[in-house]
């Protein structure tokens, strides 16, 4: 189990396919909490304008991992290269310059409780740029129109639902054009319909802007769905790649037993 | 041996709470001269610690200038000195009372709210989503509730000196029938401005200490609802005590 935990991710060809136009790329980064290492050299590539989704159990290290992506933990060692720049090294100046690039979708949405759902899309248009309130108002109107929800301006987020909440996270996260989108389990915590929704609103929003969505997700159906590239992360280490017919066919057996969900096999739970 | 361990460790954690304090600390006043500067948020909070405060404040000055009157009154009775009420009373308040109860209600209102909400956004991860927005959450968060902690905070003071004063003075001549012109010339002769501002220095410290350990313990919550709630409690116990003990450090070296 372990040698396959540590397995050469990529065959050479496709290493070489993806870099060639990757916007994310993640080479050999490791992280510990507390003595306890929970990324074990990360090497990743996110393809530029596809859907990437990251599938992995609980304590995986999948959130750790979309954190890193965005400079909110730093990593021991390794590199994370945005558009060739490796953030890890950079101040919090030059970080928040990058960080502009990124829109981001929080599990629970994230949304600022004090502020009603038009201030809080608002927020970040706001903060970049110098806009006029007219056209503060028409760019909100828009992206909330955008995530299908119309009418919801003055509500505050208590009063949202949770499918809503992600509306409105989405909303947000989409308010300043950015070239990538992380989803935090986008899907944890709803029920099949409203997931079902979800997964609609990221494969439309995608169709329509054409950049970068990286997911990070233990929700198989969904992952199947709306992925144009997939990765399995165990236990702090990159199992497999490829495309959903790739993962599909993948004859690794952890991969088979997290995408059949079986209680029996290499992956054992206590 | 596990009690030397457990000094050890809990010495080893008490150092990495002050050098993270010192840091988010130094951070909050380099967003002092660095734009973006937040006066919207900073009048906000600065409504939330004064202007809401005013009414405990308020209470809490009158009846501690009341009872103040009252307990001197008995002790100058001794010796036939009951006009001195009024200087004990001027002096208690300004000195030492003023600044400190003034600070303990604001850390007890203020602090307590700074933690629980700094918290709620941490566990929520709305901290999180201010930094992903390319926000920072000191410049957003911390620095304008210090702003308003050491602004605030000495208003309240002057506030309560006043409202003390008056609360001596009406129990003084209203009750105990201290004629009223003695009662002020005397409190005039003994009240210097200086007492008025070493008070005032109190409470700048105090107001910086009730918003930074507010600040602080919400700002690095962590374990959910039960974290929030010990950030609250841990907020409000460490500024009262950091209160105390640096009122006496500041009382020896300013007076």
């Amino acid at each position: 189990m372990t040698d396959q935990a540590h397995a050469p991710i990529y065959d050479l060809t496709d290493a070489d396919r993806i870099a060639s136009d990757a916007i994310i790329q993640v080479r050999g980064l490791r992280k510990s909490f507390n003595g306890r290492e929970v990324l074990h050299g990360i090497d990743l590539d996110i393809p530029r304008g596809e859907i990437t989704v990251i599938i992995g159990g609980s304590g995986s290290g999948k959130t750790v991992l979309l954190k890193h992506l965005i400079g909110l933990i730093r990593p021991d060692s390794g590199q994370i290269l945005v558009d060739g720049e490796d953030i890890c090294r950079m101040d919090d100046r030059q970080l928040n310059r990058v960080r502009r690039k990124f829109g981001m979708l929080f599990q629970e949405a994230a949304l600022f409780d004090s502020m009603n759902v038009f201030d809080n899309v608002a927020f970040p248009i706001r903060e970049h740029t110098r806009l006029s309130k007219a056209e503060v108002r028409e760019i909100v109107l828009r992206k909330l129109a955008q995530v299908g929800l119309t009418g919801a301006e003055e509500k505050m987020p208590s009063e949202l639902s949770g499918g809503m909440r992600k509306r409105v996270g989405l909303a947000r996260a989409l308010a300043l054009e950015p070239e990538i989108v992380l989803f935090d389990e986008p899907t944890t915590g709803l029920d099949p319909i409203t997931t079902a929704v979800v997964n609609r609103l990221i494969l439309d929003t995608h169709r329509a802007l054409g950049i970068t969505f990286v997911v990070i997700s233990h929700d198989i159906p969904g992952a199947f769905a709306i992925a144009n590239r997939i990765a399995m992360l165990f236990r702090g280490d990159i199992i497999e790649t490829g495309t959903p017919a790739e993962i599909q066919a993948s004859t690794n057996p952890m991969v088979q037993q997290f995408i059949t969900g079986s209680a029996e096999g290499p992956i054992q739970i206590v | 041996m596990v009690l030397i361990e457990r000094l050890g460790r809990g010495i080893i954690v008490g150092i990495e709470d002050l050098g993270r304090i010192a840091l988010l600390l130094v951070d909050a006043f380099g967003w002092l001269v660095r734009p973006p500067f937040r006066i919207g948020v900073m009048l906000k909070q600065a409504e939330f610690v004064g202007v809401q405060s005013l009414f405990v404040v308020i209470l809490t000055g009158g009846f501690t200038g009341a009872v103040l009157a009252l307990q001197s009154y008995h002790a100058f009775r001794l010796f036939t000195a009951e006009e001195l009420v009024s200087v004990a009373v001027a002096l208690s308040m300004t000195r030492e009372l003023g600044p400190v109860l003034t600070s303990l209600m604001v850390a007890a209102r203020a602090g307590s709210a700074m933690a629980a909400e700094l918290g709620t956004m941490r566990i929520t991860e709305q901290i999180d989503a201010l930094a992903t927005m390319a926000v920072s959450p000191v410049n957003y968060l911390v620095t304008p509730r210090i702003v308003a902690g050491v602004v605030m905070v000495p208003l309240l003071t002057v506030i309560c000196d006043v409202i003390g004063m008056l609360g001596g003075y009406i129990v003084a001549v209203g009750l105990l029938d201290i004629p009223s012109g003695t009662y002020l010339s005397r409190m005039w002769e003994a009240l210097y401005f200086e007492d008025v501002v070493d008070g005032l220095i109190k409470s700048v410290v105090f107001g910086l200490l009730i918003a930074l350990i507010g600040c602080y313990k919400g700002f690095y919550t962590t374990g959910g609802a039960e974290g929030v709630g010990r950030a609250t409690t841990e907020a409000v116990v460490w500024a009262s005590i950091s209160i105390l003990v640096s009122d006496y450090f500041l009382t020896a070296l300013l007076f």
